[in-house]
């Protein structure tokens, strides 16, 4: 070996990643408020910038329940492709002015990942963007990227979480103000903030009708007298026990008081979640932004260089578009452009966030008890949680462990849980019970709920299939050095081959499998 | 069992809560040796949870009892591995199907049964597969686990037979008096032992030179995909066209292969844990849809990276060295997961024995390494790439 010249590795990575096929001196992922008011920003002061919005969603994600709960309550509106679009494009007028000013727009593109050199991430030839449609991935270069990508649904289960009509808020709000493919008439909202009265306003306004408004705590959370003065009940002290049903969805939520007590059933079609919401910071995380807790939420609270965050992903609440347009200003400087810093706004305080969740969280628990599935894509209840339950497939309950003793071998990781009980593992990538199932394993290890570990996000941040996520071109450097593993030589040749002939014939030949 | 470990001693420490640490002391707390594993962060959280599950390693002295243990592993360690027995590999070329029929030779001739498939045969016995499948090799032997859970159960397991673990901390060194090692400098002070078993993957290099022995190995990142859930294939084991991996007994599709990318060398304590996947998962999707045309419809859920350490001719080190002669050494070289019911048996003979009762292993000692020139890395070009501009 000591005569050998210095090589390369023909199987390591080294020229052979995918090209990027787009490129954009600024690119913004998100066209809500935050997003359009950067990406509006940045075109008037000669940028070129691209910004992408996922909406209108094709019906296979809607079907899923990502990014948003829409509880199976939309109408077929949502099959038809070219009138989601006209819609978005007419309740959204700022897209327009992008047009205007030279923004390329992309509605109905995802973006499923964030790739940027850092720590143990070299190879990278720039930093891109991965996008898809509906029928295929490609990648965008950028030289800055403001990320923009809102917020999502907070959602607890209960018995009958399942059944259609039970939504988020924010997908409530999509279907109604977004879309017009809302398919139902009566709402029960679980919530009396400042979220369940805005909810409960879109409703009215759309003419739908409000039954009431259901909240944990013996008092209402915001200001809720222009819904009782509309005709609202406001229900207090009381969990939501189950969504009661048929196969065309609910046809009653059934109401438990949380000190105990008769249940009541309040007919409705729709059961609107809107007791919080959830940063949008997957796409942050898979770019290598530092995340951390704030405010009730984890959110990117440092970027790697050239991504920006702006909107509901930073920190719930504020003013968006004044984000949006901070967001902007410290990319174009960045740039080297001249602008004018507006001062980016101050995140509203939080209040008791963690501490009103837990409320409803232990509510749930109380009045539900613990077969309630936590997670629903793999069927993880919360007993199943406590006890840290091997999946049922495995047919192999054990008894010797709980949240407890594992939280007593080390703190808790919801990462760990994850793989030793399948919650968050599922098809609709936790969007539906990361948050609670660390609210549970806050109650199961009797810590605070900031205390339990982000469990991290991973590319895709969308399912999308196979098909549409296969690259359509790779680098001829790709297709000729790929090995199964690494590829070295004398790795997979028999042991009794070592030191004889047939080392030498066989080294180079064999693979890992 | 509490992080807090009042007794700072044990009769065998292991450095590496992976899978060939937790194996190895799993196997000596099964002898009733006090023995505690320190692992810096969560077991089981590196490569050892993080890749095909793989249990077929032909090329390994360790294969027989690899192949003899895993059958049992599940009722020996009293929790579920969701251990499957045998492996297809699906050709798309005939030069691949050549290569893997020289692999079934090699096992053929050790005794073990395979049967090769034609595309017709193959597509009968994987429904995935797709009309550009031209065969297989069907092992009769082999299979695969899970590799999260097949760690915790180890941890769980010796943990079960008085063994002891310590989470989430750090060893910075290891003590030597007298030509033998005494203990280990760790972030919570230091503890005592008579025999150390070092198998802390891409550290172990490190922690060796503390004490002046040299100990090649490079790390890399690797990545992974997997997909939402489908219906169970009749045999899970299901790889080729240049991937490896598996369906999961819950239906997912988990799968990796394609380019690495070199490190920096790893430090005492492990430095910065990153593990970043890239867009590689557009190649490993375009692989798996050629492997499974009629997966295209599946979804990607996650993609994941690990990384793994390898010596310079790739094959492991199991060696109890000479001096200091109560320290036991390990590397499995990138390929430990499917072979660890046999390495800690085999570290487990070392410890106790000195030596390995089932199988020759002499030419995984270290001493091959002794006249290697200490820029091997860059002679090998196993280099990280330098930085885009």
């Amino acid at each position: 070996m000591e005569d050998e010249e210095a090589v390369s590795d023909f199987h390591a990575i080294g020229e052979k990643h995918t090209q990027a096929t787009e490129q954009a001196e600024l690119l913004v992922i998100g066209a809500g408020e935050a997003g359009l008011a950067a990406a509006l920003e940045a075109a008037r002061a000669g940028v070129q910038v691209t910004l992408v919005d996922e909406n209108p969603l094709g019906a296979g994600l809607i079907g899923m329940d990502v990014p948003l709960l829409f509880g199976n309550r939309w109408t077929a509106a949502v099959q038809n492709q070219g009138r989601m679009l006209e819609q978005v494009l007419s309740t959204n007028p700022g897209l327009e002015e992008a047009f205007e000013l030279g923004v390329e727009v992309k509605l109905g593109t995802y973006a499923w990942g964030a790739f940027v050199a850092g720590p143990n991430l070299r190879s990278l030839p720039e930093p891109v963007v991965g996008l898809a449609d509906e029928t295929r991935s490609w990648l965008c270069g950028f030289k800055r990227l403001i990320i923009a990508s809102g917020a999502r649904d907070l959602v607890f289960s209960f018995k009958g979480f399942e059944t259609p009509g039970v939504v988020g808020a924010l997908g409530f709000a999509a279907l109604v103000s977004k879309y017009a493919a809302f398919n139902g008439q009566r709402l029960v909202i679980l919530g009396t903030g400042e979220l369940a009265v805005k909810t409960a306003t879109i409703a009215l306004d759309a003419g739908l009708d409000v039954a009431a408004l259901v909240e944990v705590r013996d008092a209402p959370q915001s200001d809720v007298s222009l819904m009782v003065s509309r005709g609202v009940e406001i229900i207090t002290g009381h969990a939501i026990l189950e969504a009661q049903g048929n196969a065309e969805g609910v046809t009653a939520a059934i109401l438990a008081p949380v000190a105990g007590g008769e249940a009541r059933a309040i007919a409705c079609d729709t059961i609107v979640l809107a007791i919080g919401a959830v940063p949008v910071i997957d796409l942050a995380d898979v770019a290598g932004s530092k995340i951390a807790r704030a405010g009730g939420a984890y959110v990117p609270q440092q970027a790697p260089a050239g991504v920006f965050f702006a909107g509901d992903c930073a920190g719930l609440g504020g003013d968006a578009a004044a984000s949006g347009r901070a967001a902007a200003q410290a990319a174009l400087s960045s740039l080297g452009h001249e602008v004018e810093m507006t001062a980016a706004p101050v995140a509203t305080p939080a209040g008791d966030t963690d501490a009103y969740r837990m409320d409803w969280m232990r509510a749930l628990m109380t009045t539900g008890g613990l077969e309630v599935n936590a997670c629903t894509c793999e069927e993880v209840t919360r007993r199943d949680l406590l006890t840290v339950q091997p999946p049922r497939y495995l047919d192999a309950p054990i008894a010797a462990r709980d949240l407890a003793t594992l939280s007593g071998d080390a703190p808790p990781s919801q990462d760990q849980i994850k793989r030793l009980t399948r919650a968050c593992m599922g098809p609709c990538q936790a969007r539906r019970c990361r948050e609670q199932v660390a609210m549970i394993m806050a109650i199961g290890t009797e810590r605070p709920l900031g205390s339990i570990a982000l469990a991290g996000y991973r590319a895709p941040v969308r399912p999308l299939p196979l098909g549409v996520l296969a690259a359509s071109e790779e680098t001829a450097e790709m297709v000729e050095g790929w090995n199964v593993w690494f590829g070295i030589r004398t790795q997979w040749v028999p042991y009794a081959d070592i030191g004889t002939q047939r080392e030498i014939e066989r080294a180079g030949r064999m693979a890992h499998f | 069992m509490q992080n807090t470990v009042e007794k700072k001693s044990a009769s065998v420490i292991v450095i590496g809560g992976g899978v060939t640490g937790l194996s190895a002391a799993w196997w000596l707390a099964r002898d009733g040796v006090d023995v505690l594993v320190i692992e810096k962060g969560i077991v089981g959280w590196e490569a050892s949870g993080r890749n095909g599950g793989g249990c077929t390693h032909y090329q390994s002295p360790l294969f027989h009892e690899e192949q003899r243990l895993w059958p049992q592993m599940d009722e020996l360690l009293g929790y579920p591995t969701e251990y499957r027995r045998e492996r297809v590999i699906m050709a798309l070329t005939d030069a691949q199907l050549a290569q893997y029929r020289d692999h079934g030779d090699i096992c053929a001739d050790m005794g073990y049964e395979y049967e090769m498939l034609d595309g017709k045969q193959t597509r009968e016995l994987v429904p995935l597969a797709g009309d550009n499948v031209v065969g297989a090799v069907h092992y009769h032997f082999g299979g695969q686990a899970n590799p999260q859970r097949t760690v915790q159960a180890y941890a769980w397991a010796l943990q079960d037979k008085g063994g002891r673990i310590l989470q989430h901390t750090a060893v910075s060194g290891i003590i030597t008096v007298g030509g033998r090692v005494v203990g280990v400098e760790t972030s919570l002070g230091r503890f005592d032992c008579e025999h150390l078993v070092l198998a802390a993957g891409p550290q172990t290099g490190a922690l060796l030179e503390t004490i002046g022995i040299y100990l090649p190995v490079a790390p890399a990142r690797a990545e992974m995909i997997v997909t939402e859930p489908l219906p169970l294939m009749k045999i899970g084991g299901v790889d080729g066209n240049g991937l490896y991996g598996r369906q999961t007994l819950r239906g997912n599709l988990a799968y990796g292969g394609g380019p690495h990318e070199w490190l920096e060398d790893t430090p005492v304590t492990g430095g910065t844990i990153a593990r970043p996947s890239t867009q590689l998962l557009q190649n490993l999707s375009k692989r798996l849809v050629e492997l499974f045309p009629k997966a295209a419809h599946v979804r990607v859920i996650r993609s994941w990276a690990g990384i793994i350490e390898n010596t310079p001719d790739g094959r492991p080190v199991i060696d109890r060295l000479d001096e200091p002669g109560n320290l036991t050494v390990t590397t499995m070289s990138s390929v430990g997961f499917g072979l660890s019911p046999a390495t800690g048996h085999a570290i487990r003979d070392l410890v106790l024995d000195g030596r390995c009762s089932f199988a020759d292993i002499d030419k995984l000692s270290l001493d091959r390494f002794a006249n290697l020139p200490r820029d091997w890395r860059a002679r090998q070009g196993w280099v990280p790439p330098s930085l885009a501009a």
